[in-house]
């Protein structure tokens, strides 16, 4: 299976804004997040994590804390059996060190203690010798020839000689004569750019809790964005058949990529393993900033061909990320979306992975993206401002459409950035005036939004409501539009309908939640099942009719004879037919499982006003409007709130967040005072703008909506600055010592 | 046959050529053919590919049908957040 | 060392609990008391996650000593429904869709309903001001200051 074809309906229960089913025990207090579970004979968990950015582990004495009373169980590497080169293998890895710390805050031994202040003692009591190696953190010094070497045995063939072994994954993509369009422009600017590293910033910290017994059999509690990847990658590392551990996800405190894989998971259950007894571990804020899955640094260099009534003639970025001491895949990803939003004869974009001793990075909303959109869109801005183009008019000229050879390779369908542009244009925001000290910023975002392995069950139940199990933590309101769109189906009203998020154990497998994939994967899924309960209803009606099976049909929560030769016979209820549903062969209910393709890629266009102060260098976000393609608002409130709190997380990314490291390798800013978030006071409202344009490939015509909106706000606050200070700045966060400093060098 | 696009640091193992024909029904015939006919390929391949198929990105599905005249571009894994 | 006594009345509840002198009073709510609804975001007063009132004024419950609280009055999330019947603040949370992960909600509701107390008729920049201390990833606040300026005109209806 895979397209399922989008076809028009007048919605009854769907695009309604309904309250959400998790909401009371929001509210209350009473939903429980991964720190929130407590276990008969529980142990506390901490962890022993290395002051040293770079050094190898002599040796580990774990004698004294071993012997301090109270203390169950410490666990090492030693403790995990190698894996075989692969993901698991890096992932246990960056959850305890082997070999050497890789980074400030890699953990090398764990302690579980009947008591938090017994573990806090013990994991003192743990002795390391180490030889303190010479460290990078930077991605310009880690390229040097004579950088020190992260690991080794990473590099790709493709890595120019220039560069050092911590050059890693190496990615080409791109289409035309790159050289042969820069000729036919009639300006050619090239820019490099810096983005730092920020985290996801998720306001709760990783938090588990691990039961293994002597049987062999395991249940682990915690917070994530996919129960069956952290089975997955836990029964690989614990070395145990998968049926064996099973894992409930919490209510989910934030994640925005950043759970996507695991960090202390695996440490817990071989403590619990070791000790014969539930262990928990939750995570500090410092910890957490040191020791998760932020994202990656950025050096960029783009250079962009335009004719001077301003149509693109090539494309061109070179992009090098790093994501700590791991390879990984974001810098294509980041090579592939560069330039998505254009429709080029010619574009080339590279992408290289570079390591460094900072922590493994993890996804952060739209991976790769917001960096290289960023420094594109940055040039895009400034070709403008130098030839007296209108930057929204140079976009509509260049706007990706249906048909539109797409940078990273396919062919666009029906996407909806023309019709977003055009939205930003007919909006107020875009001619509103402006004051001193005041500029205005635009900018486009892409993601590709994906669909993925989706297990579905629904169950009519005899008085007549629905249950929906799905397996994929919701982060945003997703129980609710799950639930909406099985009413929908069903003919039945919302409130008849509840839908639960279950541990592995209960269902067949479903990717973790990302790439926008739930309300189009796990909807599509809903509505498949939905529609194979009704198949089933109808059957029974058949029975019940005794007419044929094809003679019946649903319609509005009704099934019905097909027409007068059928028959004549009362149509019956969802609720009358669940009713006899003992009598007429049993409990009804309906499932599907699929790996869904045909998420449809999503653009963005935000607009955002900004005042700087030239005294401080501070900047308020004055107005900031999101314009964005949903393809179907399932809840419209949630849409909203995806769109505005993507908008908030790329401000913050643009004007204050960054990774600070000394020159000791070590974290500068582990807190979320010196790490600095939006505050409510930093922002304006966040107006929005949802376009429907539907997605030929769901059945409702609905796109993953929640990544795309962290992709714009870096250029559009960074284009802004340029107007508001007239000078450019080409590096983020443009916090305001920076912002100063760019005005000192302008005024000159 | 169909005609595949290979992205540009792969080309290599393509001789230079950005677009290759192979003999293929469907997705698993298309990483197949491409493994036999360019083992440079094969590495990569290994790690785990996506295919755009007429504009729709498929990460796995093997029996996802492909037709002579399908656009057919490999992609790398994709992954999101 | 001998743990210490504390006696206190919790969500107008008398509650006591034993404690080592370095417990926060969100170690005790949380570990002792199993009153989990106040969170711990970050153990440094700066994202609000854990706020509590303590006789009536709004702090951080990571950054209390829980043996400072003898015979103080507490108030926390799992305290501000009346039975059955939401706080209009909870009620226009729920309307507005002010909440998404819902980690932050129960520090952002206590909050809110303490200023409210202190100025029944904030302007949208006091509100955002005074919640300044409780931080949101999901939201970007908009939603959550909407539920805030629409309880606070419908207490005022009330009164």
């Amino acid at each position: 299976m895979s397209l399922d074809e989008f076809q028009k309906r007048d919605f009854k229960v769907v695009g309604q804004r309904v309250e959400r089913p998790d909401g009371i025990d929001k509210v209350t207090g009473r939903a429980m997040y991964g720190a929130d579970a407590y276990a008969t004979g529980m142990l506390v968990g901490k962890m022993l994590r290395s002051p040293h950015a770079h050094a190898i582990i002599k040796s580990i004495d774990t004698s004294a804390a071993e012997a301090l009373a109270g203390v169950k169980a410490v666990v090492t590497a030693a403790d995990f059996a190698p894996l075989e080169a692969g993901d698991a293998h890096n992932v246990l890895d960056a959850c305890i060190a082997r070999k050497k710390a890789l980074y400030d805050g890699h953990a090398v031994a764990a302690v579980a203690a009947t008591s938090e202040k017994i573990a806090k003692a013990a994991v003192k009591l743990i002795e390391v010798e180490y030889e303190i190696l010479p460290h990078v953190t930077e991605i310009e010094d880690a390229l040097k020839l004579d950088a020190p070497i992260v690991q080794e045995g990473f590099r790709n063939k493709k890595i120019p000689a220039d560069m050092s072994d911590n050059a890693s994954n190496y990615y080409q993509f791109g289409h035309g004569d790159v050289d042969a369009g820069f000729e036919r422009a009639d300006l050619v600017i090239e820019r490099k750019f810096r983005t730092a590293a920020t985290h996801q910033g998720y306001i709760e910290p990783h938090a588990c809790l691990a039961s293994m017994g002597p049987d062999g059999k395991g249940d682990l509690w915690c917070c994530t964005q996919g129960q069956y990847y952290v089975r997955a990658l836990c029964a690989q590392i614990m070395a145990m058949p998968e049926s064996q551990l099973r894992v409930t996800a919490s209510e989910i405190g934030g994640g925005f990529g950043g759970k996507t894989t695991i960090f202390i998971e695996p440490i817990a259950l071989k403590l619990s393993q070791k000790s014969g007894r539930p262990v928990k571990i939750v995570m500090s804020r410092e910890e957490v900033f040191k020791a998760s899955g932020p994202t990656v640094s950025s050096v960029t260099d783009v250079k962009i061909g335009m004719t001077k009534d301003g149509r693109i003639t090539a494309g061109d970025a070179y992009l090098r990320y790093q994501g700590g001491a791991f390879p990984n895949i974001t810098c294509y990803l980041g090579a592939q979306s560069a330039f998505a939003a254009y429709d080029l004869e010619a574009v080339r974009t590279v992408g290289i992975n570079v390591l460094t001793n900072r922590p493994k990075q993890a996804a952060y909303r739209a991976p790769g993206a917001p960096m290289a959109i960023y420094a594109v869109e940055s040039v895009v801005d400034e070709m403008c401002q130098e030839l007296g183009l209108d930057p929204l008019e140079v976009r509509l000229l260049n706007a990706a459409k249906k048909g539109t050879k797409s940078s990273y390779g396919p062919t666009f369908d029906d996407i909806g950035l023309v019709a977003t542009l055009e939205a930003a244009k007919a909006h107020p925001h875009y001619c509103a005036p402006l004051g001193p000290n005041q500029g205005r910023g635009l900018s486009c975002g892409f993601w590709f939004n994906f669909g993925g392995n989706t297990s579905v069950s629904l169950n009519i139940n005899f008085d007549g409501t629905v249950g929906v199990t799905e397996g994929n933590p919701d982060i945003g309101g997703s129980r609710a539009s799950i639930s909406m769109m099985a009413a929908e189906e069903l003919g039945i009203p919302y409130d008849k309908v509840r839908t639960i998020v279950t541990d592995t154990n209960s269902l067949g497998h479903n990717d973790v939640t990302d790439g926008s994939r739930v309300t189009f994967a796990v909807g599509l899924a809903t509505i498949k099942a939905a529609r194979a309960a009704i198949r089933e209803m109808c059957n029974r009606c058949a029975k019940l009719w005794d007419i044929d099976e094809d003679a019946v049909v649903w319609k509005d929560g009704f099934a019905k004879p097909a027409g007068p030769n059928a028959g004549d016979y009362e149509p019956m209820s969802l609720a009358e037919i669940a009713a006899k549903s003992p009598n007429t062969g049993g409990p009804i209910a309906g499932h599907f499982e699929v790996n869904a393709d045909g998420a449809g890629v999503s653009f963005g266009v935000h607009l955002c006003d900004i005042e700087v102060d030239p005294e401080t260098g501070f900047t308020k976000v004055l107005r900031y409007t999101v314009f964005q393609d949903a393809g179907k608002a399932v809840h419209p409130d949630y849409v909203e709130g995806q769109m505005q709190g993507g908008a908030a997380q790329g401000i913050g990314w643009a004007l204050n967040e960054e990774y600070i490291y000394g020159a000791d390798g070590r974290l500068q800013n582990a807190g979320f005072l010196d790490y600095r978030v939006p505050v409510a006071s930093d922002l304006p409202k966040i107006d929005t703008v949802i376009l429907e344009i539907p997605n030929p490939g769901h059945p409702y015509g609905v796109r993953g909506v929640g990544e795309t909106p962290i992709v714009p706000p870096l250029a559009a606050v960074s284009n802004a600055m340029a107007q508001a200070i007239g000078t450019r700045m080409f590096e983020l966060p443009m916090s305001p010592p920076k912002v100063l400093k760019a005005i000192k060098a302008a005024r000159g | 046959m169909v005609r595949v696009l290979i992205w540009g640091s792969l080309q290599s193992a393509t001789d230079g050529q950005a677009k290759v024909e192979v003999e293929a029904k469907n997705f698993k015939q298309v990483i197949d053919a491409l493994g036999k006919d360019y083992p440079g390929l094969t590495e990569q391949l290994a790690q785990g590919v996506s295919l755009a198929i007429d504009g729709v990105i498929y990460k796995e599905s093997w029996f996802t049908p492909v037709r002579p005249d399908s656009e057919v571009v490999l992609m790398p894994l994709m992954a999101g957040g | 060392m001998s743990k210490i006594h504390v006696t206190t009345t919790i969500n107008n509840d008398p509650a006591e609990f034993l404690c080592e002198a370095e417990d926060t009073l969100l170690d005790v709510l949380r570990d002792t008391l199993r009153l989990s609804g106040a969170k711990e975001g970050c153990g440094s007063g700066d994202c609000g996650a854990c706020s509590v009132t303590l006789d009536g004024r709004l702090v951080c419950a990571c950054l209390v000593l829980a043996a400072e609280v003898e015979g103080a009055k507490i108030d926390t999330i799992e305290g501000m429904s009346d039975g059955e019947n939401l706080h209009i603040l909870q009620k226009k949370f729920l309307e507005h869709a002010a909440l998404q992960c819902g980690i932050c909600t129960p520090g952002i509701l206590v909050a809110s309903k303490a200023l409210l107390k202190k100025n029944p008729d904030p302007t949208e920049s006091e509100v955002r001001l005074w919640l300044a201390g409780n931080l949101c990833r999901c939201t970007g606040y908009d939603k959550i200051i909407n539920a805030v300026m629409d309880a606070a005109a419908e207490m005022r209806g009330l009164e």
